[in-house]
């Protein structure tokens, strides 16, 4: 709680001498930090209008699903009291709603204007005009996403995560879907059987493993291009993750004499380098930190799965997860956080995985997860949200933790989901397969 | 030569016009009236040849098939043999020293079968991590083939691949089911057409 309260502060801080610059916000960026309340989320209300009802919904719920706000209902009987014809807002009764906060979204041209009304000093605190596609462009989506976006960010101070998308796995072919578990489309060509789909950081390509060559593949999502990772013709080649710069890609190649991870160099097509020497050991799974210059993965040198780290050319092996021998359970599938303070894995308890957070500093770990299977987590662009796999509703889902509250929700999505992977904040107007 | 089987089928044709059978007590015409000459009866030696041969070729045929038959029940034995797989504890990727006689007659037909060539599949159960399951699977099949290297078997006659826990034996979740699931494959690639039993 209080590491969480002191990181809030520290983006605060961050973002006031950000938004210094403008000096006319200067006085917004302060106001962030004394409405700052921990452990209470400020009231937000998405105030309902004609028109634009898709929009909204999209929004309102993406803010909800950022967890850092108590979102406000708001009927439409209240409505007509709280806004009396074309005039402004009604601040004093969505102060007695509870709300901190209102979000107003309305037609312009070419799109629509959002305004964060701030209901304590009963003004606007933010006003942007967004450009947004028709309802049924591919674009859609995503640019309502962005704008959920940048209201939690007016709003909170910290970056959102709704403009991002995750990968997942169901019955060898893999799946897209929307942060909030709307819009899912198959990617990889269909009665083709892969495995294992990492996002490249810039979210325009995926990696995967082939089953029919055991090859790594690169589909390109815009172009539809695939290119086979140098290194991965023979062999069998799993657990790809692409380096924070997208020019390498790491993977494992398993033979006979075990499982080791290498590096290709995918920006120039060569130059595969060895990262770790194992005899007859297994060494799977690498992530990258996201300044790129370590590495961590699972190796099975002492015995069991464990969690370890070393430097993006191979050097430095070390354990980065502590355990007991003969007590701790097989730790498998890490992830390195965007914000590089921590490494998520799954660590079997009583033969059941279940979801752990490394804080890289300190080395301590914490178990956010202890009902069902809960296993191959992957981090939200926001470094606070994590999806894994669960079943504890009996079928494998993808589900979504707050790993500051704790609180979970499922993404919807058809069939037994497996290995899902989170895009970063996708920038562009996202591959519409 | 001509004239007495023309005389016969005239008989015959006589004896059948009459409508009525042949008396039992008289020697049908057809045999009285043949008289044997020295064609005929060595045509009847030919003929018993003829059919001795016939027989001792049936005989031979026989036994070729018998024989064929033991010989191709003794190779899917030695294919039953080559094929029986091998089972591990949970995690582990160590062969059980009671699945040892089962690896040594693999080797003992792989020695025996200078040509054969096989591969080795690892599996795991549905429980381990996904991903980790596939290392697993690999180090399992690896094992097999370091043993049988143990044994003189060439490492380049036996490949090695991994399926994790994608293909399990059954899939009910049971422990008899993760059981049955942690295990070694066994199946030909080249030089199977023929085995032959060790010894």
């Amino acid at each position: 709680m209080r590491r969480a309260l002191l990181l809030g502060a520290a983006t605060l801080a961050l973002a006031g001498v950000a938004r210094a610059q403008d000096a006319g916000k200067a006085s917004d960026a302060i106001r962030i930090g004394i409405t700052y309340r921990p452990g209470t989320r400020p009231g937000l209300v998405v105030v309902p209008g004609p028109g634009l009802d898709s929009v909204r919904a999209i929004v309102a719920r993406d803010l909800d699903f950022s967890d850092r706000f108590q979102m406000v209902a708001v009927g439409p009987d209240a409505m007509a009291s709280a806004r009396a014809g074309a005039g402004p807002l009604n601040y004093g009764l969505f102060r007695t709603f509870g709300a901190d906060h209102a979000v107003e979204i309305v037609p312009a041209a070419g799109g629509v204007t959002v305004r964060l009304h701030d209901l304590g000093t009963s003004r606007v605190r933010n006003q942007q005009t967004f450009s947004l596609p028709g309802e049924t462009e591919s674009g859609f989506r995503l640019a309502a996403h962005r704008i959920a976006d940048e209201v939690t960010r007016w709003a909170s101070g910290a970056d959102g995560y709704a403009a991002s998308r995750l990968l997942y796995l169901a019955g060898g072919r893999v799946y897209r879907v929307d942060s909030d578990g709307a819009d899912g489309a198959g990617v990889t060509p269909s009665g083709e059987s892969v495995f294992s789909p990492a996002w490249s950081p810039d979210g325009s390509r995926i990696a995967y493993t082939r089953l029919d060559r055991w090859s790594i593949s690169i589909l390109d999502l815009a172009t539809r291009a695939v290119t086979t990772v140098p290194g991965t013709e023979n062999g069998q080649n799993i657990t790809p993750a692409f380096s924070p710069d997208g020019r390498l890609l790491a993977y494992a190649h398993m033979d006979a004499s075990g499982t080791n991870i290498y590096a290709a160099d995918i920006a120039q097509r060569c130059c595969v380098q060895r990262l770790t020497v194992g005899r007859f050991a297994d060494n799977l799974s690498p992530t990258y930190s996201p300044d790129g210059r370590r590495v961590a993965f699972v190796s099975t040198r002492a015995g069991p799965p464990q969690i370890y780290v070393m430097g993006g050319d191979g050097t430095d092996q070390e354990l980065l997860a502590s355990f007991d021998f003969g007590s701790t359970g097989p730790s498998n599938a890490p992830e390195w956080s965007p914000d590089g303070a921590s490494v998520v894995f799954h660590r079997e308890v009583s033969r059941s995985p279940q979801i752990f957070i490394l804080d890289v500093a300190s080395q301590r770990v914490k178990q956010l997860t202890s009902v069902g299977r809960n296993e191959d987590p992957t981090w939200a662009p926001d470094g606070r949200h994590v999806a894994f796999i669960s079943d504890r509703t009996g079928r494998r889902q993808v589900w979504i933790v707050d790993t500051d509250t704790g609180r979970v929700r499922q993404l919807g999505t058809a069939g037994a989901a497996r290995l899902p992977s989170w895009s970063r904040r996708l920038h562009g107007a996202g591959p519409n397969p | 030569m001509r004239v007495p089987v023309l005389f016969a089928l005239a008989a015959a044709t006589t004896i059948a016009a009459c409508g009525g059978k042949p008396d039992p007590e008289q020697p049908a015409p057809i045999v009285a009236t043949t008289t044997p000459s020295a064609d005929s009866i060595a045509r009847a030696a030919r003929a018993r040849q003829d059919s001795i041969d016939a027989e001792n070729r049936r005989r031979a045929d026989e036994e070729a098939r018998r024989r064929a038959a033991d010989l191709a029940g003794r190779s899917s034995q030695v294919l039953a043999d080559l094929k029986a797989m091998i089972n591990f504890d949970y995690n582990e990727a160590a062969v059980r020293a009671a699945d040892q006689a089962i690896l040594d007659r693999k080797a003992a037909i792989m020695q025996a079968n200078p040509g054969l060539r096989i591969r080795i599949s690892g599996h795991a159960d549905e429980r381990g991590s996904d991903e980790y399951n596939l290392a697993l699977g690999n180090r399992r099949a690896a094992a097999a083939q370091r043993y049988l290297q143990n044994k003189g078997i060439d490492a380049a006659r036996v490949d090695v691949i991994s399926y994790g826990e994608e293909r399990p034996l059954d899939p009910s979740g049971s422990e008899d089911a993760y059981a049955k699931n942690r295990r070694d494959e066994f199946d030909v690639t080249g030089g199977g057409d023929s085995l032959v039993a060790p010894q």
